[in-house]
């Protein structure tokens, strides 16, 4: 599949197997419009307007109207909003309900499709890669290189099949995948590679699902994560308002049938997981590789040969306030998280609801739904008067506490249940601590105020 | 951009792996524009500097034989995470020009060619000797070649490496690479024009604002 959508847009092919790559559509943030700036400087003008898309997610605070916190971020969305208006990109700015998290409405509006490159100023771009397209993060120079000319200088990556098979437990779901996955292969497994997950449990994944697994790609160390479009993919497309229709919707699904795998196809490296061998799972350090099972406990350094690998762990369990040996579920938490590019989609709603339901949250939780349309969705459903009655907060979509950029950060030795993507040093505000997990934990870990084993609360 | 040729510098030791771009420089820093003054004291912020802005001599960098080193010699997967180019840009405005390691987060590599800093991928016993050197001998002095490929360590051994022939050329002649592939305008007109016959549906309908 890798190889049929990077066959059909070579450009140009440069010396040392680069080739120059075509992009189908690039979506923007606030926090990239720096490349605008650079590009109008050097009398620059953007390429392809009508392939460019921009959100303001990752500055806005998620308060009601979603403000900035200060002149700083209130000029860079600003900025955005002229730079778009200008270059004539279609812009989902704040007061349009479309406006959400970049990797949420890019599917959401019909922009993510199979077969199509996709990139964006942002490492969780593999998300996409759960249509069955070829879409990875970069950086700002090559977001002003894609601005001015509509394709990017890229190596060929080789190519890694992560397989999952069987069906997965009573309260396990697609961020216990992701999650094992990477403590398998490691938070550099993937570094060079783009990965594609295959397999009977990522198969019978609705579209939600799929964009979880897909989304913490980079945290496997891969730029790119995807997995082969099917009838699942097909029917969250169809009527999409950015989506094909018509004839082309025609001869786009029938190109779309074609793309999975062969059979026979080969890549350089393979992995497999039984669905049955994941269970409920947290983080306990500050690498997303660091994740046990609920049950586990807090792993001992002087248990590990390897001298690298015991400071890194230490050093990790001293940020994380955390004694060897600790039950994992023993573990309280201060505040919780529910939200992201991970996972803040209605289906990760949902889950978190229905351990909600009739509960009372005992520390401070947030759901921050990933866009404007999914928070009326959940609204429709009576969502978010379930989160209410149980004494969670009920927020405006954005990126939020998963980065801290827009100033929603934790205070330093809080320890945070949170559904994001990464649990480094300081990534949700300076000394704050991360446990990473699914909305169903996340949730349970709200209502007992400890980590806790969602299937203790039944599912 | 500025050329790489060849660095001879002190490089400086960093032992931990998979050390993130958030810790490279905090995300509360990503709003500041690279030509504030104090930019250079972004760099590994909250693991440099105390909550009252005073060193951290634990510090690597805060360490007097390490203080102008322009070298990095990393352990495995430096540089993962967020694809904030700041990282790279915070490098190199506390003077770094080269980032030596097994592995590098995928972005972060792509980044640092952009920005006239050489990444070199040695193999993981190579690298860990660099490093035991460094810890050895503070303030030794490492020689990273691009035209000829190979890093000199302090004990005179040479590590080849391999770096693609089209970034190298990037990187010796310090050319603006949106400049080169405007030069590529007509191929890109081509393709543009069988895209839209072998692929109409790529292109989304023009979308009411």
């Amino acid at each position: 599949m890798f190889e049929k959508i990077w066959a059909r847009h070579v450009v140009a092919e440069g010396p040392g197997g680069h080739v120059l790559l075509y992009i189908d559509r690039h979506l923007l943030h606030e926090g990239t419009t720096a490349a605008f700036g650079r590009l109008a400087r050097r009398g620059r003008r953007v390429r392809r307007p009508d392939l460019s898309f921009a959100t303001a997610d990752h500055y806005l605070l998620t308060s009601p109207g979603l403000p900035t916190s200060d002149a700083e971020t209130r000029g860079m969305v600003e900025a955005l909003g002229r730079h778009t208006a200008d270059q004539r990109i279609l812009y989902f700015g704040v007061g349009d309900p479309r406006r959400g998290i970049v990797h949420v409405i890019g599917p959401e509006q019909g922009l993510t499709v199979p077969g199509i490159t996709l990139v964006c100023g942002d490492s969780h771009t593999a998300t996409h890669g759960a249509f069955g397209a070829l879409a990875f993060g970069i950086g700002s120079s090559e977001v002003e290189h894609v601005l001015a000319t509509q394709t990017l200088w890229q190596k060929k990556p080789l190519t890694m099949r992560i397989s999952v098979d069987g069906r997965l437990g009573p309260g396990v779901n697609a961020k216990d995948v992701i999650l094992a996955i990477i403590a398998k292969i490691g938070a550099g497994g993937g570094v060079r590679h783009a990965i594609e997950y295959a397999g009977s449990t990522i198969r019978s994944m609705s579209m939600d699902e799929r964009m979880t697994v897909c989304n913490m790609s980079i945290e496997a160390g891969a730029r790119a994560g995807m997995i082969a479009p099917d009838k699942t993919t097909f029917a969250y497309i169809e009527g999409r308002p950015l989506a094909p229709s018509g004839e082309a919707w025609r001869t786009a699904l029938a190109e779309w049938k074609a793309l999975p795998s062969d059979p026979g196809a080969v890549f350089d490296r393979e992995a497999q997981l039984a669905a049955s061998e994941i269970a409920p799972t947290v983080t306990w350090g500050t690498s997303p590789q660091d994740a046990l099972p609920i049950s586990a406990r807090v792993p001992d350094p002087a248990a590990v040969a390897d001298p690298g690998r015991r400071e890194s762990m230490a050093r990790a369990l001293a940020y994380m306030g955390l004694e060897p040996g600790t039950p994992l579920s023993d573990v309280t938490v201060n505040r919780v998280f529910i939200g992201s590019c991970t996972n803040s989609r209605l289906d990760d709603l949902r889950a978190a609801a229905r351990i909600a339901k009739g509960r009372r949250a005992v520390v401070p939780a947030w759901i921050v739904p990933g866009s404007g349309l999914i928070k009326r969705a959940a609204e429709a459903e009576g969502l978010d008067r379930v989160f209410m009655d149980a004494g969670f907060e009920w927020r405006e979509a954005g990126c939020s506490m998963c980065v801290g950029m827009n100033g929603e950060t934790a205070a330093a030795g809080e320890r945070v249940a949170s559904t994001s993507n990464r649990n480094f040093e300081g990534r949700q505000g300076k000394g704050a601590r991360t446990h990473l997990m699914s909305p169903a934990m996340a949730a349970a870990a709200a209502v007992t105020g400890k980590l806790t084993d969602v299937r203790t609360l039944g599912t | 951009m500025e050329p790489f040729t060849r660095v001879t510098a002190v490089a400086v030791p960093i032992d931990l792996p998979n050390i993130d771009t958030d810790r490279v420089i905090p995300a509360r820093f990503l709003r500041k524009d690279r030509s504030v003054p104090e930019y250079s004291s972004f760099l590994f912020h909250d693991v440099r500097f105390t909550a009252d802005g005073a060193e951290r001599p634990d510090f690597i960098l805060n360490q007097a034989p390490y203080r102008g080193a322009r070298i990095v010699v990393a352990a495995e997967n430096f540089g993962c995470g967020s694809s904030r180019e700041a990282a790279v840009w915070a490098l190199a405005a506390n003077g770094f020009r080269s980032v030596i390691a097994p592995s590098l987060g995928d972005i972060f590599h792509q980044n640092c060619f952009k920005n006239g800093v050489l990444p070199v991928i040695l193999p993981a016993e190579a690298a860990a000797g660099l490093r035991r050197q460094l810890h050895d001998r503070p303030g030794a002095t490492l020689t990273v070649d691009l035209e000829t490929q190979a890093v000199t360590a302090p004990d005179g051994a040479q590590h080849r490496f391999e770096v693609d022939a089209f970034r190298k050329e990037m990187l010796l002649t310090g050319r603006d690479e949106i400049g080169l592939t405007l030069g590529f305008e007509t191929k890109i007109v081509e393709f543009e024009a069988r895209h839209a016959r072998e692929m109409a549906w790529a292109v989304p309908p023009r979308a009411s604002t």
